[in-house]
C-alpha cells in the first residue's frame, strides 16, 4: 500500500536527519565508519511571519459552528494570546477581557482556500504580474510559487474583508505537468513573501492532468500533445525522481561524494519522502484513476485532487485511497473536461465519505466560499440528503487545514489552536451575510465597523477608492 | 405568437390553452422594485400578464395553479450574457461568440442561437426567462448585433433579433484598434461619420472589401444605431472612459447608448444620470482587475442607483455564456451590504429589479418584460424560498405563459452517481 510505502520512506528520512545531526554512532568495529553527508537546506525561504498583539476576546451568545463538524448555539469562544482557549455553552469574561455580544450572529474558524493564485496571479491582472505559470517546459518542479508571489496582490484583502479567509495556498497554475511548489501563507500583509508564510506549513507540489499540458505543449510542437502523453513525461520524470532520492538518501546517511543537486528534483524527492504534499489538478474521473495508480507504482501519495470536478463518479475510488478532492459548487462547461460538473459533487463525496472541501481557484470566488458551500448544501437538499450547517463548514475549514497539513494548529476552534475566527453578522451559509469581523491568531485585522481595520494594500494607496469598502 | 404552436407540440402534455394561467396565493414580486404583495394572484392570458396583485379575481375558464404562499415573481432578465451561442467555451467549434471575420458591425447573432445549449437548459431551470445576447468584439471595437432570446423549450427563441450593437471602449476597444483609445475614438468616429454618408445615399457608398474600415454590410448593420433605432452597448469601465463616451452624444445625438460593465461609474454616476444613459453593470466586481476598474467597489450600483441612474445587472466577461443564474446570487449580495457600514447596496426589491425590470428597461424594453405589469410577456416563475436567497430553486417556470420542462443534463448525471458504485450493468445502462 502507498501508506506503507510512505511510511517506510518517511522513516528512512528521519534516520538521515537524525543522523546528520552529529549524532555519530560510537562504533566499536574496526572499519572507520565513514560521516554522514550534508543534507541541504530544506527551508531556506523560512517563514518571518509574528502574529499581531490581540486582546483576549470573548464571544458570547454566539452560534458557533467548531470546524469539525460540532456546533454550539447560543455558547461562547474565548481566545487569548493567539490562541483558542475555550469554546463552550458559557465561559465566564476573565478580567480585562474584550466582550462582544454576538445575538444572531455565527461564529466560525476562518475560512482555509487551499487554492488561490493571490500574489502569484494578482490584480491588476497585466503582463508583468503574470507569474503564476513557468509555461517554457511541461516539467518545472524547480519553481517556486514562493517566488512570484506579491505580498501587495489588493486580492488579499477583499478575501479577509469579504470571505473571512485567514489561511490560503498559493498554487502555481497548471500549464504543466509538475507545476512547481506550493506556499501556504497567512492571510495578513506583510512587506515580504516570507512575513506572510505559514509557519511550519509543509511544502505543497502542483501537478496537473488533462487539457491544460497537453494544449499548452502541443501549441508548441513538443511532448505532451495527448492524454497518453501526459502520463509517459509524468512516469518518466518519477523514475529519475525515484533514482534522484536514492543517491541523496545514501549519500546522507553514509556520506561520500554528494551527488549532483537538480533542484527539480528535491521537490520530487520531498514527495516521495512524504514530506511535500501533492495537489494535483485534474477534472476527470477516469484520469484521477490512472494518476492514483501512478502514485502507487511510483511510491508517492496523491494528497488532493483539486477542480475534480467528477470526483463524484469516483467517489469509494477517492474514499479508498484516502485522497481528498477540492471542488467548486457551480463551475462547468467552460472546457471539455468541465462538461460533467453538477451541483451535488461535493455532497456525494460527503455522502460516500470521501474526504472532500470547497476551493474557489479565483480572486473572486475566493470571497464568497461559505455561499459556494451554501449551494451545495441547498443541492444536497433537495436530491435528499440533508447536511447540517455544521458539518458543511468542515469543508472551508478541518478539511483544507487537513489537505494542507496543518489541522494541528487551525481549521477548528479547539483550545490550543491558533485564534484563526471569523464573527459573521448573519447566518453564514445566507447570501445576506458577511463577515463582521476577522481575527488571524487574535489579532483583530478587520473589522465591519472600524473604516481603519480595513487593510489598505500599497498600490492601492492614493489610487482611487482608497479605504472604500470593497 | 408564432412559438405557440411549435411549443405546443413539443410540450403535448401541456393543455391547448397553456399560453393562459393563473397564479394565486402568492408572495407576489411584481419586479419594478415595488414592495412584495402577500396573498397575491397574477393572470396570463395569451401569454401576457393581464393583472397582478392583491384580489385579483380570476376570470373564468383559467387555470389555476395555488402558490401555497410561496414566491412569485417575474422571470429573471439577464442583463448581459452570451448564452445560446456557447455549449463549452473551450471547445471552438462549440464556440460561435467571436470570429476573425472581414465583417464586424453586421455580425448579427441570430444565426449561431441554439435554443438547445446546454446553457438555456440549465438557466431555465433556474428562473432565467429572457437574456441579452451580445457578441464578442474581435477585428474591430464593433463586435456585432446582439439579439433578446427567450430560454424556452422550443425551437424559437430569438424574441428580438437585431435588438442593439455591441461596442468595446477602454482596454479592449484600444486593443482592437490597434493598441490605443484614440485609436479607438477615431475608429469610432471614422465610423459613424461613414455610416452617415452610406445613410445618404446607400447607392453610392463604395464597398472597399476586406481592407476597409467599414464594409457596406457593417455601415448597414449601424444606420439603426445612428439613427437611434437600435441601441449601442458600450462596454467601458473606467470613469474618464465613461465620459469619452457620454460625450459621443455631442456628435451623434440621436444615439440610444447604454453602458455595460461600468466598474468606476460610481465615481461619474451624477453626470450618468444626467446623460440620461442606463446602465447594465457588473454586481461584485470589486478588484483593480485592471488600470480601468481601479475604483471598483460592490457599493457602485447602490452608489449609481442612489444617483439616479438607471442600473440592471449584466455580466461581462464572467462566464457569461453560462453562467447566468449567478445573477440572482449577485443581487441578494447587493441587498448584504444593507448591513455593512459605509457600504451602498439596494433594498431587497430594488435587487430584484436590477435583474427583472432594470434591465428590460435599460434596453428599452421595460414594457414587453421585466415585471408583472399589465401587458408585460408571461415571462413567470415560482420559487421555493427566496429567489435572491442561495439554494432556493425555481419550481415552475412559465415562459409566454407557457409551463417549461426544467429537466437538465446535470440532474440526469446526479441521478446516475448519486450512489457511485457500479451496479448489476455498467452506468452507461443506468438513466
Amino acid at each position: 500500500m502507498i501508506r506503507t510505502l510512505i511510511g517506510v520512506a518517511a522513516v528512512a528520512m528521519l534516520t538521515a536527519c537524525t543522523t546528520s545531526s552529529g549524532d555519530r554512532p560510537k562504533s566499536a568495529s574496526a572499519a572507520p565508519k565513514r560521516d554522514p553527508g550534508k543534507p541541504y537546506d530544506r527551508n531556506p525561504y523560512p517563514s518571518t511571519y509574528r502574529a499581531y498583539p490581540g486582546v483576549p476576546t470573548l464571544l458570547t451568545n454566539v452560534t458557533i459552528l467548531d470546524g469539525e463538524g460540532g456546533r454550539i448555539d447560543r455558547g461562547a469562544v474565548l481566545f487569548r494570546d493567539g490562541k483558542i482557549v475555550e469554546i463552550g455553552q458559557s465561559i465566564a469574561a476573565p478580567e480585562g477581557a474584550s466582550v462582544i455580544d454576538g445575538q444572531g450572529k455565527y461564529v466560525t474558524p476562518g475560512v482555509i482556500d487551499v487554492h488561490s493564485h493571490l500574489g502569484d496571479y494578482p490584480s491588476p491582472s497585466v503582463d508583468a504580474h503574470s507569474d503564476g505559470n513557468e509555461m517554457t517546459g511541461p516539467v518545472t518542479a524547480e519553481v517556486w510559487a514562493e517566488h512570484s508571489v506579491w505580498p501587495q496582490d489588493p486580492g488579499f484583502s477583499r478575501a479577509l474583508t469579504n470571505g473571512g479567509v485567514t489561511t490560503l495556498q498559493i498554487l502555481p497554475g497548471s500549464a504543466n505537468l509538475f507545476g512547481g511548489r506550493s506556499v501556504t501563507l497567512k492571510n495578513v500583509y506583510a512587506r515580504t513573501m516570507q512575513g506572510m508564510k505559514f509557519p511550519g506549513a509543509p511544502y505543497g507540489l502542483k501537478m496537473a492532468c488533462g487539457e491544460n499540458p497537453k494544449r499548452v505543449y502541443g501549441g508548441k510542437g513538443r511532448m505532451p500533445s495527448t492524454r497518453m502523453g501526459n502520463i509517459a513525461v509524468d512516469r518518466g520524470t518519477w523514475a529519475r525522481a525515484q533514482d534522484y532520492k536514492k543517491r541523496w538518501d545514501r549519500y546522507e546517511k553514509d556520506g561520500g561524494e554528494a551527488p549532483g543537486r537538480d533542484i527539480a528534483m528535491d521537490t520530487l524527492r520531498g514527495v516521495l519522502a512524504g514530506e511535500i504534499l501533492v495537489h494535483n489538478h485534474c477534472y476527470r474521473a477516469d484520469e484521477m484513476a490512472i494518476v492514483l495508480d501512478m502514485a502507487k507504482e511510483f511510491g508517492y501519495k496523491v494528497g488532493t485532487f483539486h477542480h475534480a470536478v467528477e470526483a463524484y463518479k469516483i467517489a469509494d475510488l477517492l474514499k479508498a485511497s484516502g485522497t481528498c478532492a477540492a471542488v467548486w459548487a457551480d463551475w462547468w462547461g467552460f472546457k471539455m473536461e468541465s462538461y460533467d460538473a453538477i451541483e451535488e459533487n461535493l455532497a456525494i463525496l460527503e455522502r460516500e465519505g470521501a474526504c472532500a472541501m470547497i476551493h474557489s481557484d479565483d480572486s473572486n470566488g475566493i470571497q464568497r466560499l461559505n455561499q459556494e458551500i451554501a449551494k451545495v448544501r441547498a443541492a444536497a437538499k433537495r436530491a435528499g440528503y440533508d447536511i447540517p450547517e455544521e458539518r458543511a463548514w468542515k469543508w472551508a475549514a478541518i478539511t483544507p487545514a487537513k489537505a494542507l497539513g496543518i489541522a494541528d494548529v487551525t481549521g477548528s476552534l479547539k483550545p490550543g489552536k491558533m485564534a484563526d475566527v471569523v464573527l459573521w453578522n448573519g447566518n453564514p451559509f445566507s447570501v445576506y451575510t458577511r463577515p463582521e469581523k476577522v481575527w488571524i491568531d487574535g489579532a483583530l485585522l478587520y473589522d465591519a465597523l472600524d473604516p481603519k481595520r480595513r487593510p489598505v494594500s500599497d498600490f492601492e494607496l492614493g489610487q482611487p477608492g482608497e479605504g472604500d469598502v470593497k | 405568437m408564432k412559438r405557440l404552436l411549435l411549443a405546443a407540440i413539443a410540450l403535448t402534455a401541456l393543455p391547448a390553452a397553456a399560453q393562459t394561467v393563473a397564479v394565486t396565493n402568492a408572495k407576489l414580486v411584481i419586479g419594478d422594485g415595488s414592495a412584495t404583495v402577500e396573498g397575491g394572484t397574477v393572470v396570463v392570458r395569451d401569454g401576457r400578464v393581464i393583472a397582478a396583485g392583491r384580489g385579483v379575481a380570476v376570470p373564468a375558464g383559467v387555470p389555476v395553479v395555488d402558490a401555497g404562499g410561496r414566491y412569485v415573481t417575474p422571470g429573471i432578465f439577464a442583463g448581459f450574457t452570451r448564452m445560446g451561442i456557447v455549449e463549452v467555451d473551450g471547445v471552438d467549434e462549440t464556440n460561435d461568440t467571436g470570429a476573425n471575420s472581414p465583417f464586424n458591425a453586421a455580425i448579427d447573432v441570430v444565426p449561431a442561437v441554439n435554443p438547445r445549449t446546454s446553457a438555456i437548459t440549465l438557466n431555465r431551470a433556474e428562473g432565467i426567462t429572457r437574456a441579452v445576447v451580445a457578441p464578442q468584439a474581435r477585428g474591430s471595437i464593433f463586435a456585432g448585433q446582439g439579439a433578446i432570446i427567450d430560454l424556452g423549450a422550443d425551437m424559437d427563441a430569438v424574441t428580438k433579433p437585431r435588438a442593439f450593437q455591441f461596442m468595446e471602449y477602454g482596454e479592449t476597444g484600444a486593443a482592437r484598434a490597434g493598441g490605443s483609445r484614440p485609436a479607438a475614438y477615431a475608429m469610432l468616429r471614422n465610423i459613424l461619420f461613414e455610416v452617415r454618408d452610406y445613410a445618404r445615399n446607400p447607392a453610392s457608398f463604395a464597398d472597399r472589401g476586406k481592407d476597409a474600415l467599414l464594409t457596406r454590410a457593417d455601415a448597414q448593420a449601424l444606420v439603426p444605431v445612428v439613427n437611434g433605432q437600435v441601441p449601442l452597448l458600450v462596454h467601458v469601465e473606467r470613469a474618464s472612459d465613461i465620459l469619452v463616451i457620454l460625450g459621443l452624444k455631442r456628435e451623434v445625438p440621436a444615439l440610444k447608448l447604454v453602458l455595460v460593465g461600468v466598474s468606476e461609474g460610481w465615481t461619474v454616476a451624477p453626470q450618468i444620470a444626467a446623460a440620461g444613459v442606463p446602465v447594465l453593470a457588473s454586481a461584485l466586481a470589486d478588484l483593480p482587475a485592471s488600470f480601468e476598474q481601479l475604483a471598483a467597489t460592490q457599493s457602485n450600483i447602490g452608489r449609481m442607483q442612489k444617483a439616479g441612474v438607471t442600473v440592471g445587472i449584466g455580466m461581462i466577461n464572467d462566464d457569461e455564456a453560462r453562467q447566468a443564474r449567478l445573477v440572482k446570487q449577485y443581487a441578494g449580495n447587493l441587498v448584504a451590504l444593507g448591513k455593512v457600514p459605509g457600504a451602498s447596496g439596494l433594498d431587497w426589491g430594488q435587487a430584484f429589479a436590477a435583474i427583472s425590470s432594470k434591465p428590460a428597461e435599460a434596453m428599452g424594453m421595460g414594457g414587453e418584460f421585466g415585471s408583472l405589469r399589465p401587458g408585460r410577456r408571461g415571462d413567470i416563475v415560482l420559487w421555493d424560498g427566496d429567489p435572491l436567497e442561495i439554494g432556493s430553486a425555481a419550481v415552475r417556470v412559465y415562459i409566454d405563459g407557457i409551463e417549461q420542462p426544467l429537466a437538465t443534463r446535470q440532474d440526469k448525471l446526479k441521478q446516475r452517481y448519486f450512489d457511485p458504485k457500479e451496479g448489476a450493468l455498467p452506468k452507461a445502462y443506468e438513466r
